[in-house]
């Protein structure tokens, strides 16, 4: 868009000076200064055909098929209507018979190399070429020449084929991978005739938002592997949902054929995803329809499963349940659910006097990082300055990195950094400091006192992004920290960005700790046998606790273990009972982003063999314990958490459902703040351990994706190429990382962007598990490295 | 030896620093790549990336548009015979199916020496002067295949390596503009004056 000139004086009306009316065939548009002439047609449903242009994205004016005419003070002229602006008093139409002409021969062009091999392309049904050729093309060629011919389709990554025949050259892939993505990693190549979109060679598109060229491209040269050949658009159903993959909350569409999971796409809420979405929760609908999914509850006879009924699995867990000691029984998990299995499973602890719950699995922050006042995404990006204290953004949570990007990219904010290593947002950042794990907080005051720095975040609002950046740093760091950046920022905001799905819903509606009893907490209580039944909600500890000696022994330590899950993941197969759970897309309710946004999220497909809703477990539970249970729909439920939760007021599915949502004000009761924890002083162990999540990893859900299921890396400590150096070791072979509590040995590679003294291990990759090194009790841990 | 060498590192950053944007040092540092291994390495390409801050991707798009990068090993000697209308009209063809049998190789190949390769090319505007051709950007004007043989010749012995240097040097002798005669990286707005080469001449 160009920039707004608003010392312009025309005789608009004086309360918008941007505004500015245009005729189009006839109609009188009301734009605003800036728009493009394709844009305000859109406005009013005046449909001009276009490939190259998309709203998200520059005007390049690469495919000229949005021609239209616009009358010049030489009579009428052809113009690109997605590069010229509006103007006041402009007449444009776009039916007139010199626009058709125009229209009809660019179609016939992009045709003429085009192999029309509609039959078999994945695209047809849903093809912009396709369809615009029928409504805007002559409907004949005159080309009766040879074609080009390519091999194809050639893969440009593990997700993502091209199929250069069919490619009309439109720059919708390779300006999202530049301007959107940051992952300048396919361009066009050759000239002329040749012209064709490539990678470098042996250099693949491994972008973490290659889906999104698949889903803008407006030919069939872009196919996703795990949609190739799957289905016609015609046989596809789809409703509209949110993805819950991590906390940002992107809208999706779920669409189906024959009651199988086919294909998520990105639809465009403004204040959330616009359009994209990341690889990770565009394909992980596999999972759900994976051959490893539960079907039946499972009852543990011997050292094996029994499948069992529904009955029998809940009458066992509910007299557990009975007859364990008072306060004896924890529940932990529910990020993954709605906002109505929160709910509803709050409510049966509630009634159940169960004390022990916690939807995050100490790897979060304390709920009362809620309590600051809270940002949106939109907040942050809307100017000022934003500080992270945060996980690498692009790795956890890649959306939100495309919005903060973009703000960057627009000069709207800058980004401080605050961080252990660098991240992908650290090229972006205005400032990016390393700052040694446990001692953030601490360093804070006196960088903050910078001159530039403070005078930057005088000048507008500040956001502070906060989530956990390291597993093997206690979360009271990261509380510290912010709490410092306050002391500075007093009217500074917060954007939470814990990681899971629903955390911030799971949190606000009844499964935040009591009395401090967080997860670590539990665990350490079970592992004392003081947990008679231990209710895993879509819990994993023993894969995502990073203190692992922890939940090994608060798993051994359960005298009872209830797994609620879509697959046997490692704690499930240590369970007495596993309920099968519906997954994502096979249940209906409403989900809260990490903004505490609430959209709906919804069912597409029949549950996987007898699984069921969390919220209808609860509700079963809640009646086999003898409580009176008024629930029989969700509707029931919705209605239940507008009554009982300050905050949500009339916020229903009926408003919630709408594409952007509603931001909700529900402030999770909150555990008193940690201790102050000074960081530790170096003792004999020379490096610091860093320990953080990358997006592909060996979580259940991607490895149950067969697209994505190779794309975590194998397990390696990444240090400086000094400290490689001065441990003596080469680059890829084997070291021993040890300290007091256990020794694993990885292969260690060099990373200019860890600094020196730090060892970053990426999060459950393939290998050795760094978890053995990491005891909760300790805010931080160090460790030695030493060549073998 | 297919990145950037030390010495090149050093011209490079020198290039670099005489343009506003580093990016725009990219076809000049091809060239520079080009120079020191006679076609453009992957390897160089990256390197380029690296240095400029662009993808690697980028740097092979920019570069694949020109026909003058090669991306494979070319003969010492590239010969580029014309074949667009005036010398095709001109015996351009006869021209060519003469040098591949003189050669032993087909339009678009090396010889096994590495010697020469023989290209065909557009226009290489030079009409008046058909049928043409150019060794290493160096023209040759109204060639009939004695001349051919004659010029195949003397590139074989030698006798015409100060005026054809080897494929990849643009240009026999390096022109070095000092740092402080240069015009330096300068936004073309705030150019006011003539620049300093013209050293003190009515500007144009």
């Amino acid at each position: 868009m160009t920039t707004i000139d608003t010392t312009d004086t025309n005789d608009m009306p004086p309360q918008d000076p941007n505004a500015v009316s245009i005729t189009i065939n006839g109609r009188t548009v009301a734009a605003r200064k800036g728009d493009l002439i394709i844009a305000a047609a859109d406005s009013v449903d005046e449909y001009i055909p276009r490939f190259c242009y998309h709203p998200r994205m520059s005007s390049v004016g690469m495919c000229r098929q949005c021609m239209v005419e616009v009358e010049g003070p030489r009579g009428p002229m052809m113009v690109v209507s997605c590069m010229t602006p509006v103007a006041d008093g402009q007449v444009v139409r776009t039916d007139t018979p010199q626009v058709k002409r125009a229209q009809e021969g660019m179609i016939e062009l992009l045709l003429a190399n085009h192999p029309l091999d509609c039959p078999v392309c994945d695209k047809g049904g849903e093809c912009p070429l396709q369809d615009q050729a029928f409504s805007h093309g002559a409907g004949e060629s005159r080309f009766v020449e040879e074609k080009r011919h390519y091999e194809k389709p050639i893969a440009i990554s593990d997700l993502v084929f091209l199929d250069r025949e069919r490619c009309i050259l439109c720059d919708r892939c390779t300006r999202f991978a530049d301007e959107v993505a940051g992952d300048p990693l396919i361009s066009f190549t050759q000239r002329g005739n040749n012209t064709q979109v490539m990678t470098f060679p042996d250099e693949p598109f491994a972008s973490y938002f290659s889906g999104n060229t698949v889903q803008i491209c407006p030919v069939g040269a872009l196919t996703a592997s795990p949609y190739r050949f799957k289905a016609r658009p015609w046989d596809l159903e789809q409703r509209e949902s949110t993805c819950t993959t991590c906390s940002v909350g992107c809208r999706t569409v779920v669409q189906s054929s024959r009651d199988e999971l086919l294909r998520y796409q990105g639809v465009d809420s403004d204040p959330v995803n616009w359009g994209w979405l990341c690889d990770k929760g565009r394909f992980n609908f596999q999972s759900t329809n994976s051959d490893d999914r539960l079907s039946s509850p499972q009852i543990k006879s011997g050292d094996s499963f029994a499948a069992s009924s529904w009955s029998d699995a809940l009458e066992s867990v509910a007299r557990v349940i009975r007859h364990s000691r008072e306060g004896s029984v924890a529940i932990l998990g529910g990020a993954r659910g709605t906002n109505e299995d929160a709910f509803m499973w709050g409510a049966l602890a509630d009634a159940a006097g169960i004390t022990m719950r916690d939807a995050q699995l100490d790897d979060g922050l304390p709920a009362s990082v809620f309590s600051y006042p809270q940002a949106t995404i939109d907040s942050a990006c809307a100017g000022g300055t934003v500080i992270l204290l945060a996980p690498d953004i692009k790795e956890e949570l890649p959306v939100l990195y495309l919005r903060l990007r973009d703000a960057v990219q627009k000069k709207r904010i800058r980004l401080i950094e605050i961080s252990s290593h660098e991240t992908g947002l650290t090229k972006y950042a205005w400032k990016s400091i390393r700052a040694e794990s446990g001692t953030a907080a601490s360093a804070i005051p006196a960088l903050m006192a910078q001159a530039d720095i403070s005078t930057q975040l005088a000048s507008g609002p500040v956001v502070v992004v906060a989530g956990r950046p390291n597993l093997a740093e206690s979360a009271s760091h990261t509380m510290d920290a912010i709490a410092a950046v306050v002391a500075v920022a007093p009217s500074a905001t917060v954007l939470p960005v814990l990681r899971r799905g629903n955390v911030r819903g799971a949190l606000s509606l009844g499964l935040a700790p009591r009395n401090d009893n967080d997860a670590a907490t539990i665990l350490e209580a079970s592992a004392k046998g003081n947990v008679d039944c231990l209710i895993l909600l879509g819990a994993d500890p023993l894969s995502d606790v990073a203190d692992v000696d922890l939940a090994r022994r608060g798993i051994a330590g359960a005298k009872f273990v209830v797994a609620i899950d879509t697959f046997l993941t490692a704690s499930a197969s240590h369970a007495d009972v596993v309920l099968p759970a519906a997954a994502y897309g096979e249940k209906d309710g409403t989900t809260m982003n990490l903004e505490g946004r609430v959209t709906s999220v919804v069912q597409k497909i029949t549950p996987h063999g007898t699984s069921r809703a969390d919220w209808m477990i609860a509700v079963e539970l809640l009646t086999l314990l003898g409580h009176e249970s008024n629930f029989t729909t969700l509707s029931d439920i919705q209605n239940a958490i507008s009554a009982a939760v300050p905050g949500f007021g009339s916020t229903t599915t009926a408003v919630a459902i709408k594409r952007d949502g509603v931001v909700v004000s529900v402030t999770p009761p909150s555990s008193a703040p940690t201790a102050t924890s000074v960081a530790a002083p170096r003792n004999s162990y020379e490096f610091r351990l860093d320990l953080s999540r990358k997006l592909f990893d060996r979580a259940i859900g991607t490895i149950t994706s067969p697209s994505l299921e190779n794309l975590a890396t194998e397990a390696n400590v990444f240090i400086h190429p000094l400290d490689l150096d001065r441990v003596g070791a080469a680059e890829g072979t084997n070291v021993r990382v040890s300290n007091s509590h256990s020794s694993i040995v990885l292969p260690v590679r060099a990373s200019s962007s860890i600094p020196r003294g730090t060892a970053w291990v990426p999060f459950n990759q393939i290998g050795a598990d760094v978890r053995e090194l990491v005891r909760r009790n300790e805010s931080i841990i160090d460790v030695r490295i030493e060549s073998m | 030896m297919a990145r950037l060498t030390e010495e090149n590192i050093r011209l490079a950053r020198e290039i670099i620093g005489r343009y506003p944007k580093a990016r725009s040092a990219t076809i000049p540092l091809l060239h520079l790549a080009q120079e020191q291994d006679g076609y453009v390495t992957n390897e160089a390409m990256s390197h380029i990336g690296e240095l400029v801050g662009a993808s690697s991707a980028e740097v092979f798009g920019t570069a694949s548009f020109y026909e003058m990068f090669k991306f494979e090993p070319v003969g010492k000697y590239l010969i580029n015979i014309c074949g667009t209308m005036s010398c095709a009209l001109m015996g351009a063809e006869e021209l060519m199916h003469h040098a591949e049998e003189r050669l032993g190789i087909k339009m678009g190949s090396t010889t096994a020496d590495g010697k020469f390769t023989l290209e065909r090319a557009e226009c290489q505007a030079a009409c008046t002067e058909a049928p043409c051709l150019q060794v290493n950007y160096r023209y040759r004007y109204r060639v009939t295949p004695d001349q051919l043989d004659t010029l195949i010749d003397d590139l074989s012995a030698g006798t015409l390596s100060s005026e054809i240097p080897a494929h990849g040097v643009v240009a026999s002798v390096r022109q070095h503009i000092p740092a402080e005669r240069g015009v330096g990286a300068v936004a073309p707005g705030l150019v006011t004056e003539n620049p300093v080469w013209l050293d003190g001449k009515a500007a144009l």
